[in-house]
């Protein structure tokens, strides 16, 4: 074991990947010369070189589209969109391509291609730069999409994803790079599709996912101070979207306290809530609650944009209400 | 080329024309649902290019793709069965009229979303000259299509790249029923590669051994490493964009002008006139077709639906 940050992580997934199997590569926006935006490729174009770490224009729907048809050869391309915010310019291929080739051709296509990208606000960059629209993306049968909340599952889930023959939407947070946990040093990879209990606990269940597991955790040890033990939940992935340890933690707890960071309206939040009315409303004892992003579009003033987003405090609060 | 070959052409071209009015027969009987885009007219584009293509040439077009799923060899029973839905089509039923594929045939469909496949056959050129392989990637799409972003991010990136593709604009002279000197600031789709540096060229489409010829020579070019080439081929559709087309945007007499140089008709008189086939001979070959057409027909109407589970099938590998 080793301590080591989130980014580290998921370039070492991506290094061992490379180094393992030639039909990996890499093709996004300065992912080469300059190594990353987030600096997660630096390294990789003087140890891989140009064929397979591919500056590509600034032209996202042909990096998504151009990697749908290398994956279609039986390449394993990971494309790095350098924000989700600039995934919109490539929704029709992210949503209409590669969700659907293999289904639509009777099961012909076979597209092994993951689709890096990077969600999350909390660094002033304004309206257009700071969505976390993930949810958006896990409407659509046919794409995976996952988001690793800690850097030993952002690692495994990524090696998961690479090896994986279905095209998967990988979301890192911008503001998780820095974050530090242990990551197992053997090779080893987390099968997609399933949640994990992060923290137990008997009182109230939190499910969350990403970078909301970090405040969740911290609203957690606060609570624990006044005698208030909640077990956390963490999704990883957001389609397929794992059920069980969420209803097995509610049928214990009763209650339920679901955070994400996008907005409410249609969000995770919704769904699981819904889900767990529908699957467990025999065991619910209060109204299940729903942090999320405030519905506007994000400023670029600090204040206000902190204000809009999700807080330690709010998942504190709304872990009272429920009690 | 050899007479067989010269035949060969003939009987495609024919056996696309008539599948192309069984289906529009078979559409106005309310047997096939959705969207129908007949290819009648075109016959020559698809036929003069995929003759001149290896096999290990990869081919991906847009949604009018009957014609070029006959001409990479897909049995006409097979397309029709999948214009009716039916689980023996060649894309068990789930695809339809606007998405034939197969890829056994090297045949990568059959799009719908206008322009959105030439990302993806650039990713496919990718993906050969990656593996160092000796293929190029033939890429079709209608006029319409050049106007889209789609076209000029993957023709950007094929130059870029030196990529192994062949972009081939079927000039039909419509996207739906705007006239492309409505929809396109140039007349000539092919002016689009010079912002690219690009090299380029414009065919006759009514003519299949001009562009069997044209598309040979370009092929050539490409597999030798020169990179991408955007080729325009003139065209015209006789029917409308699809069925139910009322046909406000042209007049009758430009559709009979152009009906007067049909590419079946064209091709007729030529192999009459070089001696190549008798009229007896292209009388026998049309007279196939007719059989292999209504064995077609009978064969896609007589085939299952696709069972109940196959709505849950293929949606994901893993």
């Amino acid at each position: 074991m080793a301590r080591i940050t989130y980014r580290e992580a998921i370039s070492k997934a991506l290094w061992e990947e490379m180094e393992q199997d030639p039909s990996v590569f890499i093709l996004g926006e300065e992912v080469g010369v300059w190594g990353g935006t987030y600096a997660v490729t630096k390294g990789f174009y003087d140890h891989f070189g140009p064929k397979r770490v591919m500056d590509t224009p600034i032209a996202e729907a042909t990096i998504v589209g151009a990697a749908i048809g290398a994956a279609l050869t039986g390449l394993r391309p990971v494309a790095e969109l350098m924000t989700i915010n600039f995934a919109f310019a490539a929704m029709d291929h992210i949503v209409n391509q590669a969700a659907k080739l293999r289904y639509m051709f009777g099961g012909q296509f076979t597209l092994p291609l993951v689709i890096r990208t990077v969600s999350g606000g909390g660094r002033q960059l304004g309206a257009t730069h700071s969505q976390t629209p993930d949810v958006i993306f896990a409407h659509f049968p046919g794409l995976k999409v996952v988001a690793p909340g800690t850097p030993e599952d952002a690692k495994g889930l990524l090696k998961a994803a690479i090896r994986s023959d279905d095209p998967i939407l990988f979301i890192e947070h911008a503001t998780l790079y820095q974050t530090r946990g242990e990551v197992p040093d053997e090779d080893y990879v987390i099968p997609i599709g399933k949640s994990k209990i992060q923290r137990p606990g008997r009182d109230v269940t939190i499910v969350t996912y990403s970078k909301m597991l970090e405040l969740s955790l911290k609203a957690a040890d606060q609570l624990a101070k006044e005698g208030i033990e909640v077990e956390i939940v963490d999704l990883r992935s957001l389609r397929p979207l794992d059920m069980q340890p969420v209803l097995q933690s509610f049928k214990k707890t009763n209650r339920a306290v679901i955070v994400e960071e996008g907005w409410r309206s249609y969000g995770v939040g919704s769904e699981v809530a819904a889900r767990i009315y529908e699957e467990a409303f025999d065991y619910v004892d209060a109204p299940i609650q729903r942090v999320a992003q405030k519905e506007t579009p994000l400023p670029y003033n600090r204040t206000l944009e902190q204000m809009a987003l999700p807080q330690v405090e709010d998942i504190v609060r709304a872990v009272k209400e429920v009690l | 080329m050899d007479t067989q070959l010269y035949l060969d052409l003939y009987y495609q071209m024919v056996l696309i024309r008539l599948v192309e009015e069984a289906a529009a027969q078979l559409y106005q009987q309310g047997k096939i649902g959705g969207f129908l885009h007949l290819y009648i007219g075109q016959e020559a584009v698809s036929t003069g290019l995929i003759s001149a293509r290896q096999p290990q040439d990869r081919v991906i077009t847009a949604y009018r793709d009957h014609g070029v799923a006959i001409n990479v060899g897909i049995p006409a029973k097979e397309v029709l069965a999948e214009l009716l839905g039916k689980a023996t089509g060649v894309s068990k039923g789930k695809g339809g009229s606007m998405h034939l594929a197969d890829v056994q045939r090297n045949f990568w469909g059959g799009h719908a979303i206008v322009g959105a496949h030439l990302p993806i056959a650039a990713g496919l050129a990718l993906g050969d000259q990656y593996q160092g392989k000796d293929a190029v990637t033939i890429c079709m799409f209608g006029d319409g299509a050049t106007n889209i972003g789609f076209f000029h991010e993957a023709l950007n990136l094929s130059k870029v790249w030196n990529l192994p593709v062949l972009w081939v604009c079927e000039n039909n002279q419509y996207g739906m029923g705007t006239a492309v000197e409505r929809a396109s600031a140039v007349d000539e789709i092919r002016q689009k590669a010079l912002g690219y540096d690009m090299p380029n060229s414009r065919v006759d489409g009514m003519d299949v051994l001009a562009v069997r010829q044209a598309a040979l020579e370009v092929l050539e070019k490409i597999r030798a490493g020169s990179g991408p080439h955007l080729m325009e081929i003139v065209t015209y559709r006789y029917r409308g964009h699809s069925m139910g087309d009322p046909e406000r945007y042209r007049q009758a007499e430009e559709v009979k002008r152009w009906q007067e140089n049909d590419p079946i008709g064209i091709y007729r008189r030529y192999l009459e006139g070089q001696a190549i086939a008798s009229a007896d001979d292209l009388d026998a070959i049309d007279r196939r077709v007719e059989q292999e057409v209504a064995e077609a027909v009978r064969f896609a109407e007589e085939s299952p639906e696709p069972p109940p589970e196959a709505l849950f099938e293929h949606i994901y590998a893993e």
